[in-house]
């Protein structure tokens, strides 16, 4: 049954081939197996998933119609709130947080059926590229135990891999979903930002945050994105319906794109591992092969992304992080003695040493003075950004690149250097800044059996085109099934 | 020492609570004085994850506000983070508006001398939420009340051209008046809606040279004479402070003060300035306001006459006193019901007195206007028509307005009801008066005679015949035919 994708369990269910339960069973089983290896999840409610499923198989056994996720088990990041659960955002801070209320995506998954069986770990407030930021777990890659799933939604990617779930959601801010989806071996999808509401989303980078799925295959991708898409009154920034409508993500899925032109900017791939550009490479040849064109093109101010990503997410997170102070709730030092100190300690105690310097340099970005000549200055170079793919996408329908320019890494192997894994970020960041859609798609493995993703962009609100694009390639890409060492024996 | 010669120079920042139904960026109702923390959701919690919304009815006040304060409304504003960590700031930043604020570049009118109108400029206008509140009276523990968290303020800053303690009452009031006018805050002080802070130095010339004493602010005043006074103390206090030290204005001297009530004195909160650097930035979760045309014309059809121009305008339309047209501008609705009258074919002179007699003393009883008593201005002016034309006397005529706050009549039949009637029937009133001759010939003759005696005793006579009247015979025509036949 761990076999199956979430859409065929989903049929499943639905045509009582299977019930929901049997489903909880089959992955609570595999967590029992895998869990203590790959470290996915910061907590589980396996008996809240128990009565969710069993509430599904009582609705279908009595012939009542069921949601798009009816019965399927799935995971979350746990950075979205879920109202009574823990929402820690893999930091001290907040280890004893409950939520109070339930994020707008945790709203739809429970609208469609969904069965949520956990919260993942994540890099602490989704600010690493490894996972090894979490100041509460430690995940591996289901690939390799030495190695880091990636990040930050690392649990999500880990999980999702091992089969400790179904699907599962993440949040990207720079990457932070596709690339562990691509060092993990699964499909992992960065929406439009404003196609899903951010509501209960802990912020991170406001203008950057974006929740996403991390799912077996494409047509998963399409299923959860279906569920949690449109538009809510309560994020200001999440587009209405009116203005960019949602399409049946799953109903043209398998139709290929035809006179499909695609786009390659050779000047970005010379970072990336001979490994990954070689499989990148094979799998632009996959599409030429089905009949698209592909063209390369010029990104003179992608170099800049990452130095401009840096200031602006930093800046918006100094200010989002401002609110973790000891006060109202979260971690309180019990050595603070007087008022300033319950700010200065608690924010010393629960905060990990990444967060602290991302809250320095975002400060001193937004610190009188300096405003014009980082934060100011980094508005700017995005605009340049944002213009460089709009002229892109004039003429073609997606940009191909490689995810991540090498595959998973050791874990430890970049943590005594920040700025070597901010650079993990390079072929991600531009997504959020610029707002469009992103997809990682597996599209091969190294010699060491770790997994290479390929990345499909495309302009705003073309998430539909943008899964058929991938879809093309998972169904004609040829790659050999493989398995994860953890799911051997399943 | 003191008779320097010197000028005072004050600007004032106000914030002003908006009546809408809901905070500034949730849907949390606004309520004065409930139960702590029970007008709390997420978003004013600043709980993790949660986001703002704009409160549109919000912004269309601020807008409303502004343009009575002719400001110039900015047509692409936006939102600001304005970080600073304080208790009662659950995320530790305000949500404010800093380079593009809703009004710029405006003017009110206050009433100056002698029936003279000074005009101050205003700086700028700019909407914001409001923070909690602390409380000190826990013991060790200090408590935080985050029901006002969120609560829309509309903040006002004038130029510094008030020059006297009693100019910056009078623009405190005359805002107060312009809001209330405006519908778009009940401006009450007790509730703590309206907050002034004053910035306040001093021009001294002594010797042919200007000396400019350091700034100092005064925080958080919350009723008319606490600004009058505390501006007043500062003058003196700047003043002492120049001759003792002759210190002037430098960067970074600016001192903050607070009002100590109990004994009626300035207190220093603040040496000097902290250098605050409040980090500003875009507000990342909400999107640019975008003032159309269209929003702006909706928006200024709820502009009415201001309050004070209103007030000139009585004086020389009506030719009533600048106070009584200060009584009935006072609050837009009693202003206008007074007009409703006098179009309704009140004589104004009557309907004003009316209205300040009988109208305000109960509306103040009731706590209500002078609209809310339940009169139509049919029947006022139908009431006024009466009273002018000696169909009742100016006393019934206040009576039967009581009477009309609680009955449905109209003023003729009340007085019908009541014998509020005045007879003028001259034919009538003249057999009255032959009678009460004929019953006092004592009186008559003293009358008639002249001398010391002779006033007297013809108000002894007129009260006789009116009082034959059970009151109601018309004194003026009493009074006639009674001179006639002296």
């Amino acid at each position: 049954m761990l076999e199956l994708t979430a859409r065929q369990l989903r049929d499943k269910i639905a045509r009582r081939e299977i019930r929901s339960v049997e489903a909880v069973e089959a992955v609570c089983g595999q967590i029992d197996r895998a869990e203590a290896t790959v470290g996915a999840y910061l907590s589980l409610d396996r008996e809240g998933a128990m009565e969710a499923a069993q509430r599904v198989d009582a609705k279908i056994a009595a012939g009542q119609t069921v949601g798009l996720l009816a019965g399927v088990p799935m995971a979350v990041k746990d950075n979205m709130c879920r109202q009574g659960a823990a929402t820690t955002c893999g930091s001290k801070i907040l280890e004893n947080f409950r939520s109070p209320y339930d994020a707008h995506v945790i709203e739809r998954l429970n609208a469609a059926g969904a069965v949520i069986l956990g919260k993942t770990n994540l890099d602490e407030f989704a600010m690493g590229s490894s996972t090894e930021n979490s100041g509460l777990k430690r995940t591996i890659n289901p690939w390799d135990p030495t190695r880091v799933p990636g990040g930050s939604s690392g649990g999500s990617a880990a999980a999702v891999a091992s089969r400790m779930c179904f699907a599962a959601l993440g949040s990207d801010t720079g990457g932070s979903i596709r690339q562990p989806a691509s060092l993990c071996g699964v499909v992992g999808l960065k929406p439009t930002y404003g196609r899903v509401s951010r509501y209960g989303l802990v912020a991170y980078g406001s203008s950057l945050d974006q929740i996403g799925m991390l799912t077996r295959d494409v047509a998963d991708t399409a299923m959860v994105l279906q569920a949690i898409a449109g538009h809510d009154d309560r994020d200001s920034t999440c587009v209405r319906e009116e203005r960019a409508p949602i399409p049946d993500y799953s109903a043209k899925l398998d139709e290929p794109v035809t006179g499909l032109r695609i786009a390659v900017v050779p000047h970005l791939n010379a970072g990336a591992e001979p490994q990954v550009m070689a499989a990148v490479n094979r799998a632009i040849d996959v599409y030429r092969s089905l009949g698209a064109t592909v063209v390369e093109v010029e990104m003179p101010h992608l170099d800049y992304a990452i130095a401009c990503y840096y200031v602006i997410a930093t800046a918006e997170a100094s200010s989002n992080l401002s609110r973790y102070d000891g006060v109202h709730y979260g971690h309180r030092s019990r050595r603070a003695d007087e008022f300033a100190q319950v700010y200065n300690l608690s924010r010393a105690e629960g905060f990990g040493a990444e967060v602290k310097r991302r809250i320095m340099l975002g400060t001193y970005a937004l610190s009188s003075g300096y405003y014009d000549a980082y934060y100011l200055k980094a508005l700017k170079v995005r605009n340049l950004i944002r213009r460089d793919f709009s002229q892109v996408f004039e003429t073609a329908d997606c940009i191909l690149m490689p995810v991540s320019p090498t595959t998973a890494f050791r874990l430890g192997e970049k943590t005594a250097d920040p700025l070597q894994m901010y650079l993990a970020d390079i072929y991600t960041i531009a997504a959020n800044l610029v707002g469009i859609p992103g997809i990682s798609v597996p599209c091969g493995f190294d010699e060491k059996n770790l997994p290479i993703g390929l990345q499909i962009l495309s302009g705003p609100f073309t998430e539909d085109k943008l899964l058929r694009i991938a879809r093309m390639f998972e169904k004609n890409s040829g790659l050999p099934v493989r398995v994860p060492s953890v799911c051997e024996g399943l | 020492m003191k008779d320097l010669d010197y000028k005072v120079i004050v600007g004032l920042e106000i914030h002003v609570h908006l009546a809408t139904r809901t905070k500034m960026f949730c849907g949390c109702e606004l309520a004065y004085g409930q139960e702590p923390n029970s007008r709390v959701c997420p978003v004013c919690l600043g709980m993790p994850g949660s986001l703002p919304v704009m409160n549109r009815q919000a912004v269309e006040h601020s807008i409303l506000t502004a343009m009575a304060l002719h400001c110039r409304i900015t047509p692409h504003t936006k939102w600001d983070r304005k970080s600073y960590y304080y208790p009662d700031l659950p995320k530790n930043y305000q949500i404010s508006q800093y380079d593009l604020p809703i009004g710029q570049n405006g003017f009110i009118e206050i009433p100056g001398q002698g029936g003279q109108v000074k005009r101050i400029r205003i700086l700028r206008a700019h909407l914001e939420e409001d923070a909690g509140k602390n409380t000190h009276t826990f013991g060790a523990f200090s408590a935080i009340d985050l029901n006002r968290a969120g609560s829309p303020l509309l903040e006002i800053v004038t130029e510094p051209d008030l020059e006297s303690p009693a100019e910056v009452r009078a623009l405190a009031q005359e805002l107060q008046r312009i809001v209330r006018y405006l519908g778009v805050s009940e401006a009450d002080m007790q509730k703590g809606h309206m907050r002034f802070e004053p910035n306040i130095n001093l021009h001294i010339t002594r010797d042919g040279q200007v000396f400019k004493t350091p700034i100092t602010e005064v925080k958080n005043l919350n009723s008319f004479r606490s600004i009058e006074r505390s501006v007043a103390y500062e003058i003196e206090r700047q003043l002492d402070e120049f001759i003792e030290t002759g210190k002037t204005l430098q960067m970074g001297n600016k001192k903050t003060f607070g009002w100590d009530d109990a004994n009626q004195c300035t207190v220093l909160q603040r040496e000097k300035e902290e250098a605050h650097d409040y980090r500003y930035f875009p507000e990342p979760d909400l999107v640019p306001v975008e003032v159309s045309p269209q929003w702006m014309e909706s928006i200024g059809s709820r502009l009415c006459e201001l309050p004070l121009v209103r007030q000139q305008r009585f004086v020389q339309q009506y030719g009533m006193s600048d106070y009584d047209a200060g009584v009935l501008t006072a609050d837009r609705a009693t202003a206008e019901f007074f007009e409703q009258s006098v179009r309704a074919g009140g004589q104004a002179k009557r309907v004003c007195n009316l209205l300040t007699q009988a109208g305000l003393k109960l509306a103040n009883e009731k706590g209500r206007t002078v609209a809310e008593l339940g009169i139509s201005a049919a029947n006022l002016a139908r009431l006024a028509q009466m009273a002018d034309s000696g169909q009742t006397s100016a006393t019934a005529a206040v009576a039967i307005f009581e009477a009309m706050t609680q009955s449905d009549s109209g003023p003729e039949a009340i007085a019908a009801e009541r014998n509020l009637i005045q007879k003028s029937d001259a034919g009538e009133i003249e057999s009255l008066v032959d009678a009460v001759i004929a019953a006092n010939p004592q009186a008559v003759e003293d009358w008639r005679e002249g001398g010391k005696k002779s006033a007297k005793s013809r108000g002894f006579l007129l009260g006789q015949v009116i009082q034959k009247s059970k009151g109601q015979a018309n004194p003026k025509i009493v009074s006639e035919i009674l001179d006639r036949k002296k």
